[in-house]
């Protein structure tokens, strides 16, 4: 009997030293959800999710706080993909969100531009250059379309293009058949 | 004699050799117009070096390299450079691409050129001179040659392998070239083996063009270069196929051939090799076997640019053609615009008919017959893949190796239900490929977005701390300042204010106030540095500027009236 608690005890607290040492030493920094998440929204880190930023917006994801289906430039591959992580069901995009839209660049038409240096304020990934009075532009290459330089343009005179195809960026298209009306 | 190996799976397609390699290569006359794309080649797009309205001279270079992967684009013949615009070019997804048009004047004048002596060349100027001569390997890929014989010799190149299987149907031009131009292939292979130093070199060629075969043995006895026939399979030619079966070696999946101390390169590249070190010409013109619904199907020295109508004036079009195939039934491409130019890749037009080519009956559903499994050269389980491709699970579909697909169709050409896989398979590449760059577009943001506000905090933290500064030394220099000064202020504000105020609210107030003063002090002095006060140099060159804008506003907006071009 005695000996039987002594193992008992025994056991337990080694195992409970091995758990401890193991919480310790193998401690992991941040939410690994949150990286998941993130890694599958966009990056446009344009705050149509009404959050400032994707990160944030896949905190709120991984605590339970937002719905899957707020990131119209993930689209709705975006939607599966985030299901698929979460075990959730597919939700096509809601009421309050914006439909998707083709991917698309800002560009300043220079000539209107006075060098007020508002839209390289708002721009998230730092990828309009420029200074104060001086003309601004948008390097194309980093541009991620999020729009939030277009509102804050005291002359409007940013305006969103759709990137054009190229043989760079040209897709196959699906196998589909031609159906033939039979006479 | 080596022995002879075999790969997984192959078919034996109608070959159609017979049409067009029984007549001698002829000379296409000088079309009218000759368009040359830019990105004839894989890798970076050339780098246009004419403009409309420029004189060329045959062989003269249009377009240079651009960067490490790239090759030169010259002219074909002597001529003016009619445009540099979009055009359209053989490509699946009919989109134009940047294209020189040259109009040639007849005359043929060459631009100054001679032989090297690749022997007493360094290596990496004979390189250069392989690149700036535009020579890429003609075997299908247009892969630019001086890359691949760029390996050093330390990298250990065993075996050079020249591919003359050609297990195509209809296109017989290696077969023609190696009948009448053996010699000169091999002068070319000759250059590739002071480049790489191999051990061996194997030139592999189909058994169904016996001709060629004996013209290559005749032409290779006593050179160390050994000329094997292989039996007739499709798709012996593939590169990967025709190594597995002459060394029995396998390359490995998402590898190169070089991965196994192995080059592979097609016999009419070595041709063109040939041209630049014994003739000093760069890649201008190449065979192109024209055949199909033609009166006279046959092969044809071409120079690139020209369009496929003045092809097909040539070979002349029987009735009831209705498109063409550029390359073979296979893996060719299907077009109908004959106003597509012959690139470097245009190993063959067939002009196509209802009667040759009858169109494929509606596809069926897969019946999982695997009769695609056991013909697929790369071993892959097609029916697989195609049910992933279909479902659109990529992931899935790269873990079974699609990219081990090299499209040769084999699986296409059993199916029994029709269904075209390959189209499949080149769906889901390039779907997984537009996904990979979608990535990686998102890994910038996300870095560049994490730096920006890393930024934005450093900047909030430095102004904070540059404040909290300038408050300490303002603060310093009033207490070092004359007491008598302070108490009276500090008198006179307690006379004027009946309430006694908190110590610490004093200095605050006097703070701002200095600061108005300072700021109201700085305004009136201020002067704009620019714009006052200017040099007579300063002000000429603003006029000069000035001019230049106006200049370059007048030619942005020309007048209706003005002549144009």
């Amino acid at each position: 009997m005695l000996i039987a608690i002594y193992v008992m005890s025994g056991l337990a607290v080694l195992l409970g030293a091995v758990l401890g040492f193991s919480a310790i030493k193998f401690k992991v920094e941040g939410n690994p959800l949150v990286d998941k998440i993130d890694a599958i929204l966009p990056q446009t880190q344009c705050g149509q999710c009404s959050y400032p930023g994707c990160k944030p917006y896949a905190q709120a994801i991984a605590a339970g706080e937002a719905d899957i289906n707020r990131c119209p430039p993930g689209g709705e591959e975006g939607i599966r993909k985030l299901a698929d992580l979460l075990g959730r069901e597919f939700k096509p995009f809601g009421g309050d969100t914006a439909a998707p839209k083709p991917k698309s660049v800002a560009f300043i038409d220079e000539n209107t531009c006075i060098g007020c240096t508002l839209c390289i304020q708002a721009c998230p990934v730092d990828a309009i250059v420029g200074a104060a009075k001086q003309m601004h532009t948008i390097v194309a290459a980093e541009c991620t379309g999020c729009e939030l330089c277009v509102a804050p343009c005291p002359v409007d005179c940013i305006s969103m293009e759709p990137l054009p195809q190229t043989m760079q960026n040209w897709k196959w298209q699906y196998p589909v058949y031609a159906l033939t009306p039979v006479k | 004699m080596t022995t002879l190996h075999t790969f997984h799976g192959g078919v034996h397609p109608p070959q159609h050799k017979q049409e067009s390699s029984e007549s001698a290569i002829a000379q296409a006359p000088l079309p009218s117009r000759l368009v040359l794309p830019l990105q004839q080649h894989i890798g970076a797009q050339a780098k246009p070096l004419v403009r409309a309205g420029d004189q060329v001279l045959k062989g003269q270079m249009l377009a240079r390299a651009e960067g490490m992967v790239s090759a030169a684009i010259h002219a074909p013949t002597s001529g003016t450079v009619v445009a540099v615009d979009l055009h359209a070019v053989p490509h699946p997804s009919g989109l134009p691409e940047l294209c020189i048009t040259l109009a040639p004047d007849g005359e043929e004048r060459w631009v100054e050129h001679a032989p090297l002596d690749y022997r007493a060349l360094p290596r990496d100027q004979l390189l250069t001179r392989l690149r700036d001569a535009g020579i890429v390997g003609l075997g299908g890929a247009t892969f630019p040659t001086h890359v691949k014989l760029n390996i050093g010799e330390t990298a250990g190149i065993h075996t050079l392998v020249l591919n003359g299987a050609e297990c195509e149907p209809w296109i017989t031009t290696d077969d023609r070239l190696m009948r009448e131009r053996a010699a000169e292939i091999v002068q070319g292979i000759e250059v590739m083996r002071h480049l790489l130093n191999p051990a061996a070199t194997l030139v592999g060629i189909e058994d169904n063009k016996p001709q060629a075969i004996a013209a290559m043995q005749q032409a290779c006895a006593n050179t160390g270069i050994e000329v094997i026939a292989v039996p007739t399979l499709y798709p012996t030619g593939g590169e990967k196929q025709l190594i597995k079966i002459l060394t029995g070696k396998e390359v490995p999946s998402g590898g190169r051939p070089l991965n196994i101390g192995i080059v592979c390169s097609n016999v009419a590249t070595a041709y063109s090799v040939h041209r630049l070190v014994n003739h000093g010409e760069p890649m201008i013109s190449r065979l192109v076997t024209v055949t199909g619904n033609v009166k006279t199907p046959r092969n044809y020295e071409v120079l690139i640019g020209t369009p496929i109508a003045e092809l097909e004036k040539l070979a002349g079009v029987l009735p009831g053609s209705d498109g063409y195939i550029l390359g073979g039934p296979m893996m060719g491409l299907y077009v109908s615009n004959s106003e597509l130019p012959v690139v470097k890749s245009s190993n063959c037009i067939i002009v196509k008919s209802r009667a040759l080519f009858p169109p494929l009956p509606p596809a069926l559903p897969c019946i999982r017959c695997t009769r695609c499994a056991a013909v697929c050269p790369a071993e892959l389980q097609p029916q697989d893949l195609y049910w992933f491709a279909r479902a659109r699970d990529f992931g899935k579909a790269q873990k079974f190796h699609l990219f081990d697909c090299i499209e040769c169709g084999a699986c296409s050409y059993v199916c029994p239900s029709n269904i075209p896989l390959v189209q499949y398979y080149r769906f889901a590449k390039s779907e997984i490929l537009a996904i990979e760059r979608d990535k990686e577009a998102a890994n910038l943001a996300r870095e560049r977005h994490e730096f920006h506000q890393l930024r934005l905090e450093r900047d909030k933290q430095e102004k904070a701390e540059k404040l909290a500064q300038k408050e300490k030394a303002a603060l310093a220099a009033k207490a070092a300042a004359p007491a008598p000064a302070q108490a009276a202020t500090t008198e006179a504000k307690a006379n004027d204010s009946a309430q006694q105020l908190p110590a610490q609210q004093l200095p605050a107030q006097q703070l701002i106030e200095a600061a108005i003063a300072r700021a109201k002090e700085q305004a009136a002095t201020a002067r704009a540095k620019n714009t006052e006060a200017l040099t007579p140099q300063q002000q000429a060159d603003i006029a000069e500027i000035e001019a230049r804008r106006a200049k370059v506003r007048e030619m942005s907006h020309p007048d209706a009236d003005s002549p144009k071009e």
